[in-house]
């Protein structure tokens, strides 16, 4: 046996060590019970397609549509946040329990704890207010920005509803424009529509 | 802002999220902590490594290679776990050596058991070198910053460590 089939031989042996799914909920265990789990995510399929679900100790932070390409909401959460993040669906399963509830026309309002630190100024007072809007019913831009206390800022409240860190759970879909038509969405005019078409069968 | 702040929120900018550091990673530290300390073993060691490996995180510079430093991390938690369960105080650095009873009683079914024993009868310096060669792909320097010697001394011992297991096989050696 030269040098070379030592080498070989010592790495095939043991190139089959693998990280199983176990073993990865181990380490993300030991993270929150050692308060190193900043951000945690998991991914839920949906009629909207899947998504993501990431969440601080606080509550849930980011609700990401596929459009928005997880893999760089993953990065920016890590810019803007942490970058101490892990794949743990345990912080998530209520949030993805209920989003199925949701989708399915069994549920009419979420109660998952918010993390509504990606928002700020105005922004975070246009979403404080959009959790009020309940079920099924729609609300004009010019309604946001007044009861977000700038009557004048209905482009501010737009753009507000346009960048809401957590749709769906913060039901920004049910701010439509005065003339009627849907408006921007996150997840695509489309996604915007199907909700408010499930939202008014219930 | 001073320039210090901003070159620390660059740097903070360019870590990746964690996940990615495990996924890409975890594979190969496995395979250290698995030849440091056997397949029983290996599971604690590799999920105690990312542990620290995630509280140090932020404060990683990017420019560091990330496979070295997990590697280095590794390599303290498996001789902080055998001078545990070691009787006598190992000098620093060195790697206590494993019994290959051990290895064996772990019941690892795909490991080349031979290989296994010949590995793990190796003196400390070598078998890291080596290890850390082969199985970890780490520079001569990196091998030889982890075992406390220079790039030439950790050369030598990979050498030494391969010219023996080639030695143990040509003779047909058998445990």
């Amino acid at each position: 046996m030269n040098d070379k089939q030592i080498v070989d031989r010592l790495t095939s042996s043991f190139a089959g060590a693998g990280v199983d799914g176990a073993l990865h909920g181990r380490l993300a265990a030991l993270a929150e019970k050692q308060g190193l789990l900043d951000v945690s995510y998991r991914t839920v399929d949906s009629p909207l397609g899947l998504l993501l679900l990431a969440a601080t100790g606080e509550g849930l932070v980011r609700v990401a549509f596929l459009c928005e390409d997880h893999d760089a909401v993953l990065a920016r959460l890590a810019s803007d946040i942490s970058p101490r993040i892990l794949r743990a669906p345990r912080r998530l399963d209520g949030a993805a329990h209920q989003l199925d509830e949701y989708f399915a026309g069994k549920r009419r309002v979420f109660n998952v704890p918010l993390d509504l630190r990606l928002a700020h100024g105005f922004r975070r007072s246009v979403l404080e207010h959009l959790r009020r809007i309940p079920y099924g019913v729609t609300q004009s831009y010019a309604a946001v920005a007044r009861a977000a206390g700038s009557p004048s800022a209905i482009r501010a409240a737009a753009s507000a509803c346009s960048h809401n860190p957590i749709p769906l759970v913060v039901p920004c879909h049910r701010v439509v424009r005065s003339d009627g038509t849907t408006g921007e969405y996150l997840g695509g005019p489309e996604a915007k529509r199907a909700l408010l078409a499930l939202e008014a069968a219930a | 802002m001073t320039v210090s702040a901003l070159m620390t929120r660059a740097r903070d900018a360019a870590l990746p999220p964690f996940e990615e550091i495990v996924a890409e990673h975890g594979p190969v530290v496995m395979r250290v902590c698995r030849a440091l300390l056997g397949p029983a073993d290996a599971a604690d060691a590799w999920a105690e490594t990312f542990l620290s490996a995630l509280e140090a995180y932020p404060k990683l510079r990017p420019e560091s290679s990330i496979r070295a430093w997990l590697v280095t991390i590794a390599h303290r938690k498996a001789v902080d776990q055998l001078r545990g369960t070691a009787r006598r105080p190992q000098p620093a650095g060195d790697l206590p050596e494993i019994s290959a009873a051990d290895a064996a009683s772990a019941g690892e079914s795909s490991m080349d058991d031979d290989l296994r024993a010949a590995l793990d009868a190796l003196p400390a310096k070598q078998r890291g070198a080596v290890i850390y060669r082969y199985l970890a792909d780490l520079s001569y320097a990196e091998v030889g910053e982890l075992l406390e010697s220079s790039a030439t001394a950790a050369r030598r011992s990979a050498a030494d460590g391969i010219a023996n297991l080639r030695k143990h096989f040509s003779k047909g050696v058998k445990r």
